[in-house]
């Protein structure tokens, strides 16, 4: 795996396009854009903007997923401060504000920033989350005190850079969006070329390094992706909600799928929609900034997300607690009923019995009773005391038959429990799948500790002492 | 002019200003910074923006107590919705602080921009902060003119410095391991809130007079030099403080001659003073550790060469060993020229001609030396089941590193060794 | 054998007398401690090895230094006589469950196929055959039901068997196997057990890290007993005797202890 074939390749990609762009032109490729709007009836100006901002959007929520599930995310946050210095110097060299030249910094300063994270988390005492704000905040200072510098700078044009701020989509002529897009597209090509490296590289990278993948340069590779997605989202959103772009729809994508296939897709998805609706309400509203507006809209998708999903929502999690405490408090119903009848051939029994077994209240203990009732499992007889209906007496001894299997099981060999279902211990007796209980039984057979007639011995007088009552 | 202390007032004020700010942020960063928390600075310092804009619709008035109130909210906010969103919502930690905290700062900006029109509370200045014009903005307190953010920092100061005294022992504790503190009966959620607190309080008071950006570089840069700059937490949180006084002045004079801003001077002046750290400090510092490594390297040269010279006169060879010959077995290269230097000057070694020798006192080192190779030697033999083509590497590395006491140890469990331990080599 | 092997071994990457792994005094630091002190071992081909030591005896840091995970401070590795750098494709990996996270958003047939990843190459995509082969992965750990699922809606033992096929997908001649009976029910167990010695019979070898004493004269042919460095390493019947257990677990070496401290204190 190691060896040049892939850079190569990569190189061979830019070399092609820098050709192509030679040949034809900014000027004549965006002539070719008007006349095809014109003749599509499309308004020229808002299909550029829509068309950088919507890649934009796109591209920096799939590189950002990446960054999210490496738990990197603020790694982009550090990177978009780091940024302004070399801007600054760009436009200070420059003397104009050449939008090119000014990416072009951005992204020289955002890679050294994210060089030196890595480098003072490796080779010094600082830790991670100190490294990051310490890139961010002091790369960021300087980059206060250079623009300043601009602004004193008397040949004036410094309108723009402010835009780095918070962004400003309004800004942007036809060629920077040409530039947004082209590199975007760039972005995607390769994290789509880089698929199954990438893939491998973010969940288990001793797994690569042994299948000869080099993780190192395949590691830098994707940080420059972040870097130059970063740099281009500079302009229209800004330097403080760039992190936002490239980590909220990573998580609203991730409460709906469990697989990267569909949650890079799904997340570019939102991305591009919140970078439109961005664009849209700040194009329409004046003095509206788009940064901010395209981060309330992911952010908005992201909450429902968080509580509407099917699996992972917090919606789905409370239904699945309530369900759960539902099926335990019904369980220990009918088994505390049974228990009941079994110690006591006595066939019926009061709410003041059940509620006494299981530490309940009485009103509670009632209120399940009828609860059961009007599933059909418990009946009140003519003295106002409750029995166990043949159903409810079915249920109950599956319900006994697993609690009991599971206790004795426990006692047997207790190593099976701690990590065959991390969920609560006490939970465990009521979520056991049927098969594992067979298995369970089998097992408990084989070794004696299980007798055939136990379930039939402790059905038959019950069954007696219901059939007298009734 | 106004004149404090013989110091233009202005002047006075920016630096005493600033130095409140960044020790009042290295006092709450140096707990942060140990329990990697750093980030969280970050959020809050951006998160508070969506608490004033509301104070600041809700009062009209930019009085400094409703929008404390409002940040102070918000903050806390996020360090509970950051907190919430990890736990119910299964996200990384990291991640769910930059939702939360990205999300409340779009929405401030949208808020203020709403009002903005009638109003000079600027985004900007969030980032920036204005402390040139804050400075000029003074309350009369007590016959003197002091400004007024200048009062609020001091509260939140005087509020941090009381918090870090009376919680010493449990911020100790919590800092370096929650769950003990937790069996102890430290209760540190409580103690945890009441920081992020602060850190609100601080973030708001702050950030006014130099933006959210130096406020997290406050927050974290004073503590992680001195981070590299001691082991232990008091001396942790006072040269932390110092540093936060050193980069005030620094900041605030460097400006000056440059025409630049504070606040953002101030950060770099930090970084800078946080890299030089990076390279000096004396024990975690680069420099440091490669002046170690160069000393070793000469040290464990010597020694090789003395070592050498002893057996050559051990095995009882006629001819001399040649300076050249030592060298070559002892490495070669500038190193080990480097070491047959400081040998001869510090008389353990004379060169006669081409031929090296040992000095009386040379001799004796040399031997000490080649004992606790030898019994390194020993030890391992007994020990470890090395095949007989090993390369010897452990003893010749160990005799370098032992001192007496492990000597003494490894002398009581293998016999005395006798004799040169093999050809000389 | 598989092609590859033969592959291999047409070009010369099997030396055919050569011993599928030999290290040659290495010496592992960490941080400029030393956690393994010159070791020295030579294994036996188509044996089921297992590495024994007490916890902090350096047992997983043996097997990561030998693939080159973690730096080695001194000494070589060689497999079937070549530098392990160069013979890695005939290497499989099962690293220790917790090292990856288990939430991450992967199905189980996909964590598998990336055991196909090497042979691959890059940009290429798993097609069709990949597919199956990771199945009848999946099918001989009994996870074939499980393709499916999201990693972490398996429980420990079959989290582990998942990355056993993995390692199986590698088609290795030299496996390492880092703790793949920690945590696991006894069925798994029995199941893992069975792999390994199907393994063993088609003439691998396999080399494991293991934790519970009891088991190791019944699972395995082949011993190393370590403690930061080897105690002793032989066949089961020659060298897990009491002494040498005594020496691995109760008689440590305080001193080597000692030692690393030194090194590591004086070299700063």
């Amino acid at each position: 795996m190691s060896g040049p074939a892939p850079w190569l390749a990569v190189l061979a990609l830019a070399t092609l396009q820098a050709v192509l762009f030679a040949l034809v032109g900014a000027d004549r490729l965006l002539g070719w854009v008007q006349a095809a709007c014109a003749s599509a009836g499309l308004p020229y100006n808002t299909v550029m903007v829509l068309a950088g901002s919507g890649l934009l959007g796109i591209c920096s929520a799939v590189i950002g997923s990446y960054a999210v599930l490496r738990r990197r995310s603020l790694f982009g946050d550090a990177v978009a401060h780091a940024a302004l210095p070399g801007i600054a110097l760009a436009y200070l060299i420059a003397r104009e504000r050449h939008f090119f030249s000014l990416l072009m910094g951005a992204l020289i300063s955002g890679v050294l920033g994210a060089m030196v994270i890595t480098w003072l988390r490796q080779s010094t005492r600082t830790r991670q989350d100190a490294a990051i704000g310490l890139v961010l905040s002091v790369f960021f200072g300087l980059g206060i005190v250079l623009t300043s510098a601009v602004q004193r700078d008397p040949s004036g044009a410094h309108a723009g850079l402010e835009g780095f701020l918070l962004g400003k989509t309004a800004g942007l002529i036809s060629q920077d969006l040409l530039l947004i897009a082209v590199t975007s597209a760039n972005i995607l090509l390769l994290v789509w070329l880089f698929q199954k490296e990438f893939l491998l590289l973010s969940f288990d990278p001793g797994f690569a390094a042994v299948q000869r993948w080099p993780v190192p340069a395949l590691d830098i590779l994707m940080m420059t992706l972040l870097v130059a997605a970063t740099v281009i989202g500079l302009p229209a959103v800004g330097v403080v909600l760039m992190a936002a772009m490239l980590i909220i729809p990573g998580v609203a994508a991730r409460f709906w799928t469990d697989r990267l296939a569909a949650l890079l897709p799904l997340s570019g998805v939102i991305g591009l929609g919140s970078a439109i609706a961005g664009t849209y309400v700040s194009s329409i509203r004046e003095g509206m900034p788009t940064g901010p507006v395209i981060v309330l809209a992911a952010a908005a998708v992201c909450l429902f997300s968080m509580f509407a999903a099917p699996r992972r929502g917090i919606a789905a999690g409370v239904l699945r607690r309530l369900r759960m405490q539902e099926r335990v408090a019904r369980q220990n119903l009918l088994r505390s009923l049974y228990e009941l009848v079994e110690e006591a051939p006595d066939s019926a029994v009061t709410a003041e019995d059940v509620a006494g077994k299981r530490s309940w209240g009485v009103a509670d203990a009632l209120k399940l009773l009828r609860r059961a009732e009007a599933r059909g499992e418990v009946r009140r007889t003519t003295d106002g005391r409750w029995t166990l209906t043949d159903l409810g007496l079915q249920r109950a001894l599956d319900v006994v038959r697993a609690h009991r299997l599971w206790e004795l099981y426990l006692v047997e060999q207790a190593s099976i429990a701690a990590d065959h279902v991390d969920r609560d211990a006490d939970e465990l007796e009521h979520i056991l799948p049927p098969e594992m209980l067979h298995q369970l039984e089998d097992r408990l057979k084989q070794k004696g500790r299980w007798p055939e007639d136990r379930v039939p011995a402790s059905v038959h007088p019950l069954e007696g002492v219901a059939g007298e009552g009734r | 002019m106004d004149t404090v202390f013989g110091m233009d007032a202005i002047v006075f004020w920016i630096i005493a200003t600033m130095a409140m700010v960044n020790v009042t942020g290295a006092l709450l960063g140096t707990f942060l910074v140990l329990r990697r928390m750093s980030l969280l600075g970050d959020a809050i310092s951006h998160a508070v923006l969506p608490g004033l804009a509301l104070a600041f619709i809700l009062t009209n008035t930019r009085e400094p107590f409703p929008m404390l109130l409002g940040a102070l909210v918000a903050g806390l906010l996020t360090v509970l919705l950051t907190h919430l969103i990890h736990r119910y919502a299964n996200v990384p930690e990291d991640a769910a602080m930059g939702v939360v905290f990205t999300s409340l700062f779009a929405l401030g900006v949208v808020m203020i921009t709403r009002v903005a029109s009638h109003v000079d509370l600027d985004p900007g200045c969030v980032l920036y902060g204005v402390l040139e014009s804050a400075a000029l903005d003074t309350r009369n307190i007590a016959g003197m003119e002091v400004p007024r953010v200048a009062v609020t920092l001091s509260a939140v100061f005087l509020a941090t410095v009381v918090f870090v005294v009376l919680f010493w022992k449990e911020l100790k504790i919590v800092s370096f391991d929650p769950q003990l503190a937790t069996t102890l009966g430290i209760n540190a959620d409580r103690v945890h809130y009441l920081l992020m607190g602060l850190v609100a309080a601080f973030t708001v008071a702050a950030f006014e007079a130099v933006g959210s950006i130096l406020v997290v570089a406050m927050l974290i840069a004073p503590a992680a030099t001195a981070f590299l700059l001691t082991d232990r937490l008091h001396w942790m949180t006072l040269i932390a403080a110092a540093t936060g006084i050193l980069i005030a002045i620094l900041g605030r004079n460097i400006a000056a001659v440059y025409d630049a801003p504070v606040a953002g001077m101030a950060s770099v002046v930090a970084g800078g003073l946080f890299m030089l750290a990076v390279l000096f400090a004396p024990r975690y510092g680069i420099v440091a550790r490669r002046l170690a490594q160069v000393r070793l390297g000469l040290r464990i040269s010597g020694e090789d060469l003395l070592g050498l010279a002893y057996r050559w006169q051990e095995s009882g060879a006629r001819a001399s060993l040649t300076a050249s010959g030592a060298l070559e077995a002892a490495g070669g290269g500038v190193v080990s020229r480097v070491a047959l230097w400081l040998l001869r000057r510090a008389g353990l070694l004379v060169k006669s001609g081409d031929s090296v020798r040992l000095t009386a006192s040379g001799e004796e080192r040399a031997s000490r030396l080649v004992h606790r190779h030898r019994l390194w030697e020993a030890y391992l033999a007994k020990h470890l089941p090395l095949p007989d083509d090993h390369l010897h590497s452990p003893a010749d590395r160990m005799e370098h590193f032992m001192d007496s006491d492990l000597q003494r140890q490894v002398e009581e469990q293998v016999p005395e060794p006798h004799g040169p331990s093999g050809a000389p080599r | 054998m598989t092609a590859t092997q033969e592959k291999a071994l047409a070009q010369g990457a099997v030396a055919v007398d050569a011993p599928p792994l030999e290290i040659h005094d290495m010496t592992v630091a960490y941080q400029r401690r030393p956690v393994l002190w010159d070791i020295d071992l030579q294994l036996p081909e188509g044996r089921l090895i297992a590495i024994i030591g007490p916890n902090g005896a350096g047992k997983s840091t043996l097997i990561k230094a030998a693939l080159g995970l973690v730096p080695r401070a001194s000494g070589r590795v060689e497999v079937y006589g070549r530098p392990i750098e160069k013979q890695l494709s005939l290497i499989g990996y099962v690293p220790q469950r917790e090292s990856v996270d288990w939430d991450f958003p992967v199905s189980v047939l996909d964590v598998v196929m990336m055991g196909r990843y090497g042979r691959l190459g890059w940009f290429r995509r798993p097609g069709r055959e990949d597919r199956e082969a990771a199945m009848d992965c999946l099918r001989k750990v009994a996870l074939q039901d499980f393709a499916g699922r999201q990693i972490s809606q398996l429980s420990g033992g079959q989290q582990q068997r998942v990355f056993l096929a993995r390692a199986l997908a590698q088609e290795a001649r030299l496996y390492f196997m880092d703790e793949p009976f920690a945590g696991v029910d006894a069925a798994t167990e029995q199941a893992i057990l069975a792999i390994l010695q199907e393994l063993r019979s088609h003439g691998r070898t396999v080399v494991v890290v293991h934790h519970s004493l009891q088991t190791v004269r019944e699972y395995f042919d082949h011993v190393v007993l370590l403690n930061m460095r080897v105690v002793a390493h032989g066949p089961i019947e020659e060298v897990f005797t009491e002494e040498n257990l005594r020496n691995t677990y109760g008689g440590r070496l305080p001193l080597l202890e000692q030692a690393a401290d030194a090194v590591q204190r004086r070299s700063v």
